[in-house]
């Protein structure tokens, strides 16, 4: 458990932190957190000759949040996730995701921002962002642009993030009527990444009608995968048991999961039907219960 | 539990652990804590393959890199005849691979540099050219007449490495063919790992002006090691100083020699200076041993009404590229022939054939004397099936197949006398505290509504306390213990012994042995371990056999003093030696009680005012050679509720009833036993160093091979039943092993009987979620 030796640098600005990406290109990592890197580092899978550490770079660790979305910087730790009730309420998926994440250890240290940069298929922020409608912003020498969630996966550890950008902040919109929202894991111990995870979120209007459903899919595929097809046959319409089954189908076909000794294809398509039935299941009966409660 | 606070006759009580206080403060010394002055650091160059011919090594740029002091191949070791080294199961082993490498992970050169990360790169700069060989990863293929021959070092133009039998296969088939009930099955224990907190290794200081070489070492059997040094390296054992730090976990790891040791011993003699070598956790989990890896089959015959009949099991078992087991010499494949359990069979046969496999080499006995874990499993495993085959429940098959309290002791079919035992009241005491009856209506309720609840049953028997010098020994050194007492002048005590703890806890538990004896208090008493200049020579601390081999030491060496103290006692007292009487803690004259005096008295006048004519000083030396072993043994209940969704097995109740005999510390018993029933947990729902088909080892780190923490763990729930061993001399046997020799087919009979009513009777462990969801999907009852 010994890294190649690399040089270590702690830039004190962002445009500092793009040249030193700019000047190094491959050869260069972003350290944020180190939870992954690290490990890897240590395991010689990751061999970096720079590292580019973000927790000198001021305003990073910022949290905005206006009408249309919430805007968390790239230094948020997991644990600031799980445990800061202010946004609970607004945004739950956030804390159901968090509390999955690792051991307590790694959740104080690891961001949210590294690990979807570092896109692990099997990662819960990736699955729990697709479900959120997300969307990331990145910094690089030719200046800021937001990456959609939909669009910022592209394959196995691979994003749309060039080699010298950094990717500063993640964005989750603003809920228009109640949300629900539950995150779903096999694992195979705590701390341990998803055999399958299955992140879900749904708003339900006045009338009882789903509106911006989620469904985020982790371990199933070269990326975490967005069940759309699934999530577009809930939009608009009541939850009924019968919706439900018809979704988790869905989801489950939308997957490409391999065979491993986590688990047979077969194995986590149905864990994902499973998963998806489950957490929708839970949604409705808690909107029932809500239902009942103010009736 | 409550701590007791009195510690004069500390026997039976919970006393707080002694080395505690440093070790939970973060103060012990461990292998690694040892920096000395000058010291380089080993890394290892190993085999990415797992067969391959080696077609050249290059060691130049490693040579080359500023800081690396000595790189060292398997050549240079065969000038100093040191290339192979012999195994304690009488094979030989690579130490650096010079023609061929046999598994991944292999060693095939060592770099010393001037720091461990120094080392890691110049390892990463030594250039192997390989030209890769078939790979057989499957014992049974191995032994196929057309399979790959592995090891073209041997005569043997084949990949068996020895047949071992026991037992009566013509009686033993004839009454298998006689029984009413023949139940067959294939049970595999995979390989597992112990995988200790702290990993091996060694920091090797040769002083050239001496001739003297002090070796610190993670080891289990510091005199064994220094021996074996001895014969393989050729020097004197008198200047071979072994010293054995506080080890942070052994469970079977630490008692073999491994290549990294002797590396590191050549670069130390070599260069002039110390020589650590550390293994990373990949190292350990790949090379430095494995457990298990048996292929069992099992026929287990029965009478109309239930009887057992006869048993017969055909293994196959993996030692991998070397056959590097540790087992007493005479038995290759350990006390596997215990695999008649608990029951009373009137015939019974075991063959073992064990074959090469390009795999790590092994198997050592993890938390285990010596297969009898394999044994346990496989017996446990099978009773479990015939109860379903009968249709009768599995507690009350083992009541009627027991062997009887009244049959102690008792010759199993397989050979052994079981010194003691009373199976009935242990099961009782597990179906008691689980409320066993109820449980079934439960199930029954829960079945009738489609609902998978299991409960499973395991009443083993366990072999340890290796051994008596009769049959015993390991390389020609016969398997005794020993203790040396040392009472000084004020009544204070050193004690060491020829073990070696490794978290057992004996420098309480065998404090408490020798306090007993001489009527102190264990803060009277210190005991030292793992310094081979100091200690009495002995085999070490494995196969639960330190409290029936030392721990019997301990209570004779201390009688011997108790009786040197009688004498000075009777002089002090002024009565003769017959007239003085010991009440457990003072020396009294007979007839007069209050005329006593103390062990503390005793001893200060063995220094100060002795009878006429006495050898002055008080201390004793006892090497006990146990006349049998000792049988521990134990009732296991799991329960599981299977979740039809993900095929989760989730242990909502486990019952652990152990009978131990003579019970020394319940505290330190009870944490032996979670930390056991924890292992086996693990080696029934999560753990298996697989293999792909190239041999590549597909769970060498904790990412992929998978140790449960307090979260997994269900909630232990212990009792005890006190049978005493009739010949150890304070009635104790050994139970370290127990519960991980007991519980693994607790489980996996639990999960079994929840599948039952699918007709399933028999799943490979681990039981992944997706092999019980695979069954359930097969029957149409998923969620």
């Amino acid at each position: 458990m010994f890294p190649n030796a690399f040089e270590y640098q702690s830039p004190t600005s962002l445009d500092e932190a793009v040249a030193l990406l700019v000047e190094h290109g491959y050869e260069a990592k972003i350290l944020a957190g180190g939870q992954s890197l690290l490990p890897m580092m240590k395991l010689r899978v990751a061999a970096p000759t720079v590292l580019v550490d973000l927790g000198r770079v001021p305003g990073l660790d910022a949290r905005t949040e206006n009408d249309r979305e919430l805007s968390l910087g790239a230094m948020t730790r997991h644990a600031s996730l799980e445990w800061d009730e202010d946004l609970w309420a607004r945004y739950p998926l956030l804390r159901e995701t968090a509390a999955w994440i690792a051991d307590p250890l790694v959740r104080n240290r690891g961001t949210m921002a590294g690990s979807l940069a570092h896109a692990d298929p099997a990662a819960d922020w990736g699955a729990a962002l697709l479900a959120l409608h997300g969307s990331v912003t990145v910094d690089g020498p030719n200046g800021s642009r937001r990456v959609g969630a939909d669009d910022f996966f592209v394959d196995v550890f691979t994003t749309r993030l060039e080699p010298d950008e950094v990717l500063t902040a993640v964005h989750i919109p603003r809920p228009e009527h109640d949300v629900f929202a539950t995150h779903l894991k096999l694992e195979r111990k705590v701390g341990d990444f998803a055999v399958v995870a299955v992140s879900l979120q749904v708003e339900i209007d006045g009338d009882g009608r789903i509106r911006r459903p989620g469904i985020g899919l982790a371990g199933v595929g070269p990326t975490s995968l967005h069940a759309t097809a699934a999530a577009s046959l809930l939009e608009g319409q009541p939850l009924s048991l019968e919706l439900i089954r018809e979704a988790a189908a869905k989801a489950s076909a939308a997957t490409d999961p391999a065979s491993d000794r986590r688990g047979s294809a077969d194995f986590k398509r149905d864990m994902v039907r499973l998963f998806v039935e489950r957490g929708l299941r839970s949604i409705e009966s808690r909107f029932d219960e809500g239902r009942r409660r103010s009736a | 539990m409550a701590l007791e606070t009195t510690e004069l006759r500390p026997l039976g009580k919970s006393i707080k652990r002694k080395e505690d206080a440093r070790l939970v403060r973060g103060q012990g010394r461990f292998l690694d804590d040892i920096k000395l002055p000058r010291m380089l650091y080993l890394a290892l160059v190993r085999s990415p393959y797992a067969h391959a011919r080696i077609v050249g090594i290059d060691t130049a740029r490693a040579r080359a890199l500023p800081g690396v002091h000595l790189v060292l191949t398997g050549e240079d070791l065969a000038k100093l005849n040191l290339a192979w080294m012999p195994t304690l199961a009488g094979d030989k082993q690579m130490v650096l691979a010079t023609d061929k490498v046999l598994f991944q992970y292999q060693e095939v050169a060592a770099v010393i540099a001037d720091t461990r990360a120094l080392a890691e790169d110049g390892a990463a700069l030594v250039e192997v050219t390989y030209d890769p060989l078939p790979v057989v990863v499957d014992p049974r293929r191995a032994l196929e007449p057309d399979a790959p021959v592995l090891r073209d070092d041997r005569e043997q133009r084949d990949n068996h490495i020895f047949h071992w039998e026991v037992g009566e296969r013509a009686a033993t088939d004839e009454a298998l063919r006689a029984s009413a009930v023949v139940v067959k099955e294939s049970i595999r224990m995979p390989r597992v790992h112990p995988a200790p907190v702290e990993p091996c290794g060694c920091i090797a200081d040769y002083d050239g002006a001496m001739g003297k070489l002090t070796w610190y070492v993670t080891s289990q059997a510091p005199h064994a090691h220094r021996t074996v040094l001895a014969m393989v390296a050729g020097l004197p054992e008198h200047k071979i100083h072994v010293i054995s730090p506080d080890v942070g976990g052994g469970f079977g790891n630490k008692v073999p020699v491994f290549p990294g040791y002797v590396a590191a011993i050549v670069g130390s003699i070599s260069l002039g200076r110390p020589v650590k070598w550390v293994e990373t956790r990949t190292e350990n989990l790949t090379s430095t041993n494995f457990a298990r890896d048996y292929f069992m089959d099992v026929e287990l015959g029965a009478d109309d009404k239930g009887r057992v009949t006869a048993l017969k099991v055909t293994t196959v078992a993996d030692h991998g590229a070397f056959d590097a087991a540790a087992d007493p010499t005479k038995y290759p494949a350990g006390l596997f022939s215990i695999v008649t359990g608990s029951y009373d069979f009137p015939t019974a046969f075991a063959e073992v054939d064990a074959a090469y496999t390009n795999k790590a080499p092994g198997g050592i006995a993890y938390r285990c004397s010596f297969r009898v874990t394999e044994a346990s499993f496989l017996i446990e495993r099978a009773m479990n099936s015939l109860a379903l085959k009968l249709g009768v429940d599995p507690a009350d098959l083992r009541f009627q197949n027991f062997i009887g309290s009244d049959r102690f002791p008792y010759d199993s079919p397989l050979g052994w006398t079981y010194d003691s035992g009373n199976y009935a009241a242990t099961l009782n005491r597990a179906l008691d505290m689980i409320d066993y009856r109820a449980l079934r209506q439960e199930q029954a309720e829960r079945r009738a509504r489609g609902e998978f609840m299991g409960i499973g049953i395991s009443t083993f028997t366990e072999i340890v306390g290796a051994g008596p010098s009769q049959s015993f020994d390991i390389l020609g050194i016969k398997m005794f213990d020993s203790c040396e007492i040392r009472v000084h002048p004020t009544g204070k005590v050193i004690a060491r012994l020829g073990t070696r703890h490794q978290g057992q806890g004996h420098e309480t538990t065998f404090a408490q042995i020798i306090a007993e004896e001489l009527g102190l208090s264990t803060e009277d008493v210190l005991v030292e371990e793992g310094d081979t200049d100091t200690a009495p020579y002995g085999l070490g601390t494995y196969a639960s056999r330190s409290t029936p081999t030392a721990g019997g030491a301990a209570a004779l060496a201390a009688r011997r003093v108790r009786d040197k103290g009688r004498k000075i006692a009777a002089h002090l007292l002024e009565v003769s030696d017959d007239e003085v009487e010991w009440d457990g803690q003072r020396f009294y004259a007979a007839g007069a009680p209050e005329h006593a005096v103390s062990m503390a008295e005793v001893s200060l006048a063995a220094y100060t005012n002795l009878p006429a004519g006495m050898e002055p000083g008080l201390e004793a030396t006892f090497y006990y050679d146990p006349p049998n072993l000792t049988f521990p043994n134990g009732a296991y209940v799991a329960v599981v509720d299977i979740d039809k969704g993900t095929g989760e097995a989730k242990v909502r109740r486990f019952v652990a009833v152990d009978d131990c005999g003579t019970v020394i510390n319940p505290m330190v018993v009870e944490g032996q036993i979670h930390g056991g029933l924890t292992e086996g947990f693990a080696i029934a729902f999560m753990q298996e160093i697989a293999f792909d088909e190239d041999g590549n080892c597909l769970a060498p780190n904790f990412t992929e091979y998978l140790v449960p923490t307090a979260v997994e763990a269900p909630k232990w729930e212990t009792d005890r039943t006190v049978t005493p061993s009739p010949h150890h001399p304070i009635g104790a046997k050994g139970v370290g092993e127990s519960p991980n020799v007991g519980s693994p087919a607790a489980f996996a009979n639990a999960v079994m009987d929840a599948l039952s009513p699918l007709g399933v009777t028999n799943l490979d462990i681990p039981l992944f979620p997706w092999k019980i969801w695979e069954v359930l999907r097969q029957h149409g009852v998923t969620e």
